[in-house]
């Protein structure tokens, strides 16, 4: 095991600038791996390609498998069947010890009996690297997470925010291959939370460093990932950028599971090749066809729209539905507003409209008419 | 606020109910300690002078003296070899799956159950079998028996309490199996592992019922001379032995205590 005397943390993965130049490598390949816990498989014939640099998310409810991929890919379960390689390198009998990679959990696996500076330098000393490189990659690393002159400290007198970013920096202070975080931010409260996500971004992409991030919470998965896979029942739904899986999902579930979702009853009025054109009250809509594989002319279909692609209509415009507003719910910034309406398959609608119009005019009990702010979406066959 | 009266009451008779069991636990050690002062030669209560003399006349006494060393010999060996057994057997009842997992587990805890006559007489008639002149081996093999279930719980329960994650995060810092066992798991063991020995020492220099039926005049523990020596004589010199008994097992436990204390808050790993 080779030690590079260069300065502490930084990474040997090239940084986003050289990714940009077109000279993409594989950092971690998963190749049609499966897990089974029993008689069922935790992880069903999953292949993924995780690029160096980048940050991955995987994005699941629990049970989906996105822990047990994250377990495969850490060293600490043994595949059943399929192949897992680190930088080209065949790693699907390596193990943990032997992977080179960093790894935070949920809550955070600080060791009780070490002070914060040992607890850092412990992946060091394994390496059996020089005392005093030691010290100075240790400083350099609390440095970075701005933890300086809180290396005496025990994992019990800090706050989760420091235990959280002492975790960190044991992981990266090795300089691994690739960086597991498992659910890194779910302990800590929501002020601390994004504070937390923001500097995780910042680190990542100083480094350079691969990094795969499992999560449950959409939002953080599309604030912060380069990609997203979408899990559940053991396989990937979905893989694409946050913005690909926020506005083109492509199954239901994606759809449904990323971001608020209004699901309404709509006519499908024609399909022309990529592109079908679906009704909704007086409005019309373009969405894409392959989602509406073998469906008919005239028969329904279930809309997607996101509460920001509605709106209360204006004099003139199309009207989509017709409701009466069950609820506002007021956000800061804006309002929430739930409205009945018969088009809606929950029965209820979700709009968001600017906060001085939610408060004067869309009391509870008024009626109101919705339309499309967007004349693009997605459309599903019923369900 | 009517209720407060009877409230009052309440709470009195619960203190001098509480009073009155603790002092009822605590009656024979005091009516020993104050026997153990008495001037005169009878064991008798309550005593009309007070002297120092039975304790140094149970110092100096040979049988007991012999007693207290053969004791440490038999604790010493049999609740470390408890321990390593124990701390084997805990471990793999904590991290392996395996046929007949739960046999064992009832097999190792059974001693519970087993009268400590039932496993002396057993070792007694095994070790006339087997010629072994009831030496030091055959009273360390029966104590072995009969402090490992408390060993084993000792340490199981702290394995228990061990998150895995921390095995786990040592394991992707590049630390190979021996390693974790020697910087992660056994560091964070260490509290369960000095109580588990430490109850093991004090049921095993305590032990007498199993004890009678294994030892010989050579090596009888401190127990068993105790017991022979009351068959013949009845002068204070035991009260003595009990309180410095008393005084040493209470002093082991404070220690513990303290030590283990302290322990509990290093293990503690997300005070909020």
């Amino acid at each position: 095991m080779s030690i590079p005397a260069e300065d502490a943390l930084s990474a040997a993965a090239p940084t986003p600038a050289t990714r940009a130049n077109g000279e993409e490598s594989i950092a971690v390949e998963l190749d049609g791996v499966t897990k089974r816990f029993g008689k069922i498989a935790a992880l069903d014939d999953v292949s993924l390609l995780v690029r160096r640099g980048e940050l991955m998310t995987l994005l699941g409810p629990s049970g989906c498998g996105k822990t047990t991929l994250l377990n495969l890919v850490g060293g600490f379960l043994m595949p059943d069947d399929g192949e897992i390689a680190i930088d080209g390198q065949r790693v699907t009998d390596v193990p943990a010890y032997r992977r080179e990679i960093g790894i935070t959990f949920q809550n955070y696996a600080l060791f009780p009996h070490m002070n914060v500076a040992a607890n850092v330098g412990y992946g060091l000393r394994m390496r059996r690297v020089a005392k005093a490189e030691i010290a100075r990659r240790v400083a350099d690393a609390l440095a970075l997470i701005k933890l300086a002159g809180l290396e005496d400290r025990k994992p019990r007198q800090l706050s989760g925010g420091q235990q959280q970013r002492v975790a960190l920096a044991r992981a990266l202070v090795i300089r691994p291959k690739v960086l597991l975080l498992d659910e890194p931010f779910s302990a800590l409260d929501r002020n601390l939370r994004a504070s937390m996500q923001v500097e995780l971004k910042e680190i990542q992409r100083k480094l350079g460093v691969t990094t795969i991030f499992v999560t449950h919470d959409q939002s953080e998965a599309l604030s912060l990932s380069d990609r997203i896979a979408v899990m559940a029942e053991g396989r990937i739904r979905q893989l694409g950028s946050p913005d690909e899986i926020y506005r083109r999902p492509i199954d239901r579930f994606v759809a449904s599971f990323v971001g608020d979702v209004n699901v309404l009853r709509a006519r499908l009025e024609r399909i022309d090749g990529a592109i079908a054109s679906v009704a909704l009250g007086a409005a019309r809509v373009k969405v894409p066809s392959r989602t509406l594989q073998g469906a008919t002319t005239g028969s329904m279909v279930d809309l997607f729209v996101r509460p920001e692609e509605l709106r209360p209509a204006e004099p003139g415009t199309a009207v989509a539905a017709d409701g009466i507003v069950a609820a506002q719910s007021y956000q800061g910034g804006h309002v929430d507003l739930y409205v009945d309406a018969p088009e809606a398959l929950s029965g209820r609608v979700l709009l968001r409209v600017p906060r001085h119009e939610g408060m004067s005019l869309w009391r509870a009990g008024a009626r109101i008419s919705i339309a499309l702010a967007v004349d693009e979406a997605i459309a599903f066959r019923p369900a | 606020m009517p209720r407060l009266p009877s409230q009052w009451r309440l709470r009195l008779l619960g203190g001098v109910t509480v009073s009155a069991i603790l002092g009822f636990l605590l009656l024979p050690a005091l009516v020993v300690t104050l026997a153990a002062f008495n001037s005169r030669a009878i064991l008798s209560f309550p005593p009309e002078s007070w002297s120092w003399r039975w304790f140094v006349k149970a110092l100096a006494y040979d049988d007991f003296r012999a007693g207290f060393r053969n004791g440490l010999i038999v604790t010493g060996w049999a609740s470390s070899i408890a321990l390593v057994v124990g701390a084997a057997f805990a471990l793999a009842l904590d991290r392996y799956e395996f046929r007949f997992k739960r046999a064992l587990e009832t097999v190792l805890l059974s001693p519970l159950v087993v009268p400590h006559f039932t496993v002396g007489l057993g070792f007694l008639i095994l070790a006339a079998q087997l010629g072994m002149a009831r030496g030091y081996g055959v009273i360390v093999a029966c104590h072995v028996v009969l402090v490992l279930p408390f060993v084993l719980r000792s340490v199981y329960i702290s394995l228990r309490n061990l998150d895995p994650r921390l095995e786990l995060a040592a394991a992707s810092l590049g630390a190979p199996p021996h390693r974790v066992l020697t910087t992660v798991t056994l560091p964070l063991l260490v509290p369960g592992l000095v109580s588990g020995w430490l109850f093991a020492a004090i049921l095993s220099f305590n032990e007498f019922t199993a004890s009678l039926f294994v030892t010989a005049q050579r090596t009888q523990t401190l127990p068993v001379a105790l017991y022979n020596y009351v068959r013949e004589y009845a002068d204070p010199s035991m009260a003595a032995i009990s309180v410095m008994y008393i005084v040493v097992t209470a002093t082991l436990l404070i220690l513990a205590n303290v030590f283990l204390g302290l322990a509990k808050v290093l293990n503690v790993e997300h005070p909020r």
